[in-house]
């Protein structure tokens, strides 16, 4: 087995990709896009007519300070975006993948360029959730980008001509670190956006599977999604082949508001675990003090008990309801809330959360819901008890609905809008309002809109994802007097619980990135051995089963004629001939053609021991076979060849040493006897 | 190892479905339901059989129900409550979502209507259906160390499934009742192509074979659009779920097409309340509803209102569902008892009715009265229609999933004796599987697969894998075949698991030393001619190749020629030892100094033949 980390990623929003080499499989794990680097470009202008012009005329010398001062939104590229794919994959020839596995909507979203490759022929598998939640993120992309289309006007160059000015020595280098990566390298990782066509070919490509569904490629291995619990959708993988089993931990959540908890259990006692936990580095928060050398002895039970604590799932609902508190105080001072987050099963919460605390309090605020996919994401949510958290299946036993938001829909207190230029959104719309618009980038969709409407507002609130104040994100829109509110909600398993996650499932080789080795001391795991793989570099790992395992049918099993050995008792040998098959991931033999001749009476062909000459001449003697015996010393003059000279029924020789015995004669019935006179001395098969 | 199969219910009959099958020691229990035709003890199966002393948790592993029928569920509540098992039991979402409306419904009929004293209380079915753990499709789950299960669509009421289980190398099919074709609400089943021992296969209709549903559906629209165009009232009893949706969203459509204003009501609010879960399982439903429903969930019908008590006597026409369906108590016979003496009239009666029911009377025959349970007789003088569109599968559909999956065996259940024997002759006689038809109470034993497991080397493997391809030119074109055969030695040792190795590794494995046996000859060859050494070894192989059968690769180099294991070389020695008899004195005769292994004695031996008639 081969592991080659070829992304770490970014976060919730940007997954770790792996390439897996597996019994000779070559394996994907996911394909993201890097949405983050959006922020180099430079949001569509509100108000084309004075924003765009009044800027322009900065002379050169004022450009060059711009070096030692902050950027100025004028830095940012003003072009239609490009995408930023993961660099590495790109070495790797398409052709040449056999499988992809994708573990949640975000990983689905590099997908479509992998797929546009003529070559492209590995079968691809997700779940069916993430395959429709994937599928609405890319055609919610592909309509957010025609804006950009729409006002830059068609560019068919396959040359990103964007980067030309990009590496002048005063642009800054934060921006340059985006674009052309650390080492520069990265400006082969920009792609022009896909189409919807091309979205449509790949989803058409895909073989959706429920989670714990058992899915067998080529009859050698067996995969199957587990859930998660990152989002709806999303999950784990367990592969088994003839050689062993694999399991991909990637970031999980063990109890859930909204997707089904992490399916731990179904993950216990594999050989190789490739854990992929990287969000857990985000929030550093594990001290020296944590303890986790005394869990080694409690018993499965209360370890998974102390992993499914509610804890940090209490903390999320805080989290959600100071959002929500947030929101209805700004709307309290009469200022709109902007939210942006897109992680559907927070906006799913949050939506619930938000209207029915409107619906207690006294406040009459208009929730709108603006995507091109939110009616059609909204319903759908609604259909897919199967995959949420065990509160919300229960809401299905009792007839209701999974989640609220159907109820306020109806009821008209969430609009939904598939743009912000639709028709009837003007005649619906009032302020203060609560809206949820995409993008998180703050670079597409109605949020840029939306924002450069109320950052002068000081009353309104902007609420942001993780991280993306922090890089260029805000930038276009300062100076802001928004208030914000950025949001980091768990995306990972956290790194305390790592230690009893692994002592629970046990596997036999755990495969770690280096930087949470360096960050957590696994050694004192019951586990085997702790390998640490790092972004761009391929670790391989050994074989684990030491011989793989054959099933004979048992109706080929009980043809076989067994032979008892005269020097070693214990034993028992037969041959064994048969149809060797390959299906459901186990190595096979079935009845073959050939059996019914080989179970009789077979000649021997395999012989071991050695041979007395005498002996042999003895029982010559009694098949009526006569001859004389001569001993020949070799040089060393150590006991060589003998060779017995047959006389009668007629002439023939026989060679005999430690090594071997050869029949010289051209009588067969000669050599049938003295053959058989062989097979009465020697063991063999 | 074998795999038992006691059939509690539904043998030979229809009605409390309950399988037993006991794979490889493993008990599984395949649906626990009542028979709706049944007023005494014999509603429900006889589950002493299992246990006398009533352990139940330690007899069956676990309990699977496939649908959320009366027949397939009624004795649910009954057997985990009553007769006290705790052990796990699956059903898939919907099955858990819409039992307890069918149970409750149920019993309220039995208890409020028909004055029957209490089998199972509200609270015995909401603490049984709390035992319930939810199955997805295709999702695998292992119920314990051994056994395995899996559901696939069986597309005859929304969630309902086939059961797949496993333990060890044997596994089985249950298929509860399951419908090959397409409807408009559901798909139809599906499931994969799988190696097993036993298939227990639902007949309701063994031995009919249904053309295209369209003239069925036609027929049954205009029937009731007859009936309301002449001012009558169209009652159709079906149960609150399955049949009533279909039939709906039919009507629904015909109603929009032909714009006809005449209600259609639905009896309780149990249908309605039916269509809520319906909207939320649409991932349950046909393809062609999941397509539609993001604009318009089609269980929104447009033209169903609710129907009030009062309504029955109301003038003018309308359409009514009521429940429960067979018209065999509670509020559907009520209406009909009302609605029945009318000529104007219409009763459509959808699927199947069990023999004792209202329902199955008007079926038999044209009778002009009827004894309903109480005693009253009721004139029939409204038109009766029969649906016959029925979520079962007919027996075409039976015969291509049997052929489909080609399982081992067959039992029949759920059906009538004799179509059942008929369709157990054509399994039997067409398909060449064992097929068995047990009544109730009646074990069926059928043998299980087994594989025997043993550890094999990588040499083995390695040769296993390499492909042996044959190319042989057939009149026409080339033909390639992969002869290959895995031919290995099989070794055990006392208390340790087999190995399977390759030949030469055996005396490895056994810590002994290979003596090799060959044979030897050199063998006089006559020289034809004046040629070479080089053109009498070309020669030569010319001669082998057309005598020998068993000779197809014959390499030749210089003075060496090489059959398989058979080396022969011309030899130049005066006296070799291999050489007997003959004197080299001859100069026309050269020498082939001959050796080849045992596996090749015949070769050897036919060679050696064929170069001594040449001289």
């Amino acid at each position: 087995m081969e592991l080659t980390c070829l992304s770490k990623g970014d976060g919730f929003h940007y997954p770790p990709c792996h390439m897996l080499n597996l019994s000779g499989f070559r394996i994907l794990i996911d394909c993201p896009l890097d949405l983050l680097a959006l922020t180099i470009f430079s949001p569509l202008p509100c108000d084309v007519g004075i924003e765009a012009y009044g800027q322009n005329d900065q002379n050169p010398i004022q450009k060059k300070q711009k070096l030692e001062r902050q950027m100025t939104p004028d830095d940012l590229v003003c072009a239609e975006p490009w995408y930023k794919t993961v660099k590495a994959l790109h070495l790797w020839e398409a052709s040449l993948i056999d499988i992809v596995l994708i573990s949640n909507p975000m990983g689905l979203l590099g997908l479509p360029f992998l797929t546009q490759h003529p070559r492209f022929c590995a079968k691809i598998y997700m779940t069916e959730a993430t395959a429709k939640i994937g599928q609405l993120m890319m055609e919610d992309l592909v309509s957010m980008h025609m804006e950009f289309k729409r006002f830059h006007g068609p560019e068919d160059s396959s040359f990103p001509c964007w980067t030309k000015n990009l590496d002048g020595e005063e642009v800054p280098g934060v921006l340059k670190n985006l674009v052309f990566g650390e080492n520069g390298d990265d400006l082969g990782s920009w792609m022009r956006l896909y189409s919807l066509d091309d979205v449509k070919s790949c989803m058409k490509k895909v073989q959706a599977v429920k989670f714990s569904e058992e899915v067998c490629y080529n009859g050698t291995l067996i995969i199957k999604a587990l859930s998660s619990g990152l989002d709806i959708g999303a999950c784990n993988w367990l592969i088994n082949g003839p050689n062993g089993s694999l399991s991909y931990v990637s970031d999980s959540i063990f109890v859930s508001h909204h997707s089904k908890f992490f399916d731990f259990h179904g993950l216990k006692g594999t050989d190789v675990m490739i854990y992929s936990g990287f969000s857990c580095l985000q929030t550093a928060e594990m001290t020296e003090n944590d303890c986790i050398s005394t869990m080694s002895d409690k018993k499965d039970e209360r370890l998974a008990a102390s992993l499914l604590d509610n804890e940090e799932s209490l903390g999320e609902l805080e989290k959600l309801a100071f959002v929500c508190s947030c929101a209805a105080e700004s709307a309290d001072a009469g200022g709109s809330t902007l939210i942006t987050i897109t992680r559907v099963g927070i906006v799913l919460q949050l939506l619930e959360l938000m209207s029915d605390s409107i619906e207690s309090s006294s406040l009459k605020v208009p929730i709108f819901v603006i995507s091109s996919v939110a009616e059609e994401l909204l319903a759908y949510t609604n259909t897919i008890p199967e995959w949420l958290c065990e509160q919300r299946q229960e809401k299905l036993i009792s007839g209701e609905p999974s989640f609220g938001h159907l109820k306020f829909i109806k009821d008209k207190k969430i609009h939904l809008f598939p743009a912000i230029h639709s028709p009837n959104l003007i005649t619906s719309w009032q302020e203060p309002c609560i809206v949820f618009a995409p993008h998180w980038s703050l670079r597409l969709g109605p949020s840029v809109q939306l924002l450069q409407r109320w950052r002068g507002d000081p009353r309104s609130l902007l609420v942001l994802e993780d991280g993306i104040s922090s890089g260029l994100g805000l930038l276009p829109f300062r100076p802001i007097s928004m208030k914000i509110l950025q949001c980091s909600f768990l995306s990972g398993i956290r790194l305390q619980k790592l230690p009893t996650l692994l002592s629970l499932l046990q596997p036999k080789i755990v495969l770690v990135p280096d930087v949470i080795n360096q960050r957590i001391n696994l050694s004192t795991m019951k586990t085997k051995s702790i390998l640490s793989y790092s972004e761009n570099k391929t670790l391989s790992v050994g074989r684990i089963a030491e011989n793989a395992d054959v099933e004979i049918m048992a109706e080929l099993a009980t043809k076989l004629s067994w032979k008892k050995l005269r020097q070693r008792e214990n034993f028992g040998v037969a041959r064994l001939k048969g149809d060797f098959v390959m299906e459901n991931g186990k190595q096979r033999l079935v009845s073959g053609l050939d059996q019914e001749e080989s179970s009789g009476k077979a000649r021997t062909l395999r012989h071991w021991g050695s041979v007395a000459p005498e002996t042999l001449l003895e029982s010559l003697v009694k098949m009526s076979v006569t001859g004389s015996i001569e001993h020949r010393r070799d040089e060393n003059g150590a006991e060589g060849k003998s060779i017995i000279y047959i006389t009668d029924p007629s002439g023939g020789m026989i060679e005999t040493s430690e090594m071997g015995t050869t029949i010289i004669t051209d009588d067969e019935t000669l050599a049938s006897k003295i053959f058989q006179a062989i097979d009465g001395i020697l063991d063999g098969i | 190892m074998a795999i038992d199969c006691l059939v509690l219910g539904a043998g030979q009959e229809i009605g409390k479905s309950c399988v037993v099958v006991t794979i490889n020691g493993k008990k599984i229990m395949f649906d626990c339901g009542m028979h709706m035709g049944c007023d005494d003890h014999n509603r429900y199966p006889d589950f002493s059989i299992l246990s006398k002393s009533g352990d139940f948790d330690n007899t069956i592993s676990c309990l699977i129900i496939t649908h959320f029928h009366m027949d397939h569920v009624g004795a649910l509540p009954y057997f985990t409550e009553v007769c006290g098992y705790n052990g796990p039991v699956y059903m898939s979402y919907p099955t858990k979502a819409l039992s307890p409306l069918m149970l409750e419904d149920y019993r309220r009929i039995m208890v409020d209507r028909r004055g029957e004293e209490e089998l199972f209380t509200s609270a015995h079915i909401a603490s049984c259906m709390n035992k319930v753990i939810p199955l997805d499709l295709k999702q695998t789950i292992q119920v314990d160390e051994d056994l395995q299960i899996r559901a696939y669509y069986a597309g005859h009421v929304l969630g309902a499934v086939m059961v797949y289980a496993k333990v060890g190398d044997a596994a089985i099919v249950y298929t509860g009742d399951y419908n090959m074709t397409t409807d408009r609400h559901l798909g139809a089943a599906k499931i994969d192509r799988l190696q097993l021992d036993l298939l227990i296969s639902e007949s309701t209709y063994a031995t009919t074979t249904r053309g295209s549903k369209y003239p069925r559906e036609r027929e049954f629209l205009q029937a009731v659009h007859k009936c309301v165009a002449g001012g009558g009232k169209a009652l159709i009893p079906s149960f609150a779920l399955g049949r009533a949706q279909e039939l709906c969203m039919l009507l629904d459509d015909y109603w929009e097409r032909m714009n006809i204003k005449v209600p259609i009501y639905f009896s309780s609010g149990l249908t309605i309340q039916a269509n809520m879960y319906y909207k939320m399982l649409i991932s349950w439903t046909s393809q062609n509803v999941k397509e539609k429903h993001v604009t318009h969930n089609p269980f929104d019908f447009k033209n169903v209102k609710d129907f009030y008590r009062s309504l029955i006597h109301a003038p003018g026409p309308c359409v009514l569902f009521a429940t429960p369906g067979m018209l065999c108590a509670g509020f559907s016979l009520e209406v009909f008892k009302h609605w029945a003496p009318s000529p104007l009239n219409l009763v459509a009666l959808p699927g199947y009715s069990v023999a004792g029911t209202v329902g199955h009377k008007l079926m038999s025959g044209k009778p002009t009265t009827v004894d309903l349970y109480n005693g009253t007789k009721v004139d029939v003088r409204c038109k009766i229609h029969q649906v016959a569109f029925s979520p079962h599968t007919d027996a075409k559909g039976i015969m291509d999933l049997t052929k489909f999956l080609s399982p081992k065996n067959i039992v029949l259940v759920h059906g009538e004796k004799p179509s059942m024997m008929s369709l157990k002759d054509k399994i039997t006689s067409e398909l060449g599987i064992p097929c068995f038809v047990p009544a109730n109470g009646e074990t069926v034993s059928v043998a299980s697969t087994t594989f025997v497991k043993a550890n094999a080397s990588d040499m083995f493997l390695k040769i296993c894998s390499n492909p042996n391809f044959r190319f042989s030119n057939s009149s026409t074109q080339l033909r390639v075949t992969d002869q290959r055969t895995a031919d290995g030695v099989l070794v055990i040792e006392k208390s340790k698991k087999a190995k399977i190795v390759h030949q030469d590794e055996v005396s490895e494995v056994l810590h002994e030393k290979d003596h090799v046996v060959s044979l030897a000859y050199c063998c006089p060859v006559k020289v034809k001619g004046e040629s070479d050494d080089v053109g009498l070894i070309k020669q030569l192989s010319e001669k082998i190749s057309e005598t020998v059968s068993c000779a197809d690769e014959i390499h030749e180099s210089e003075t060496c020629l090489q059959v398989g294991s058979f080396k022969g070389s011309l030899c130049l020695k005066e006296e070799c030892v291999h050489r007997r008899g003959i004197s080299s004195s001859c100069s026309e005769v050269k020498f082939l100094c001959c050796n080849w292994s045992v596996a090749d004695l015949e070769l050897g031996w036919g060679i050696i033949n064929a170069m001594k008639q040449n001289l």
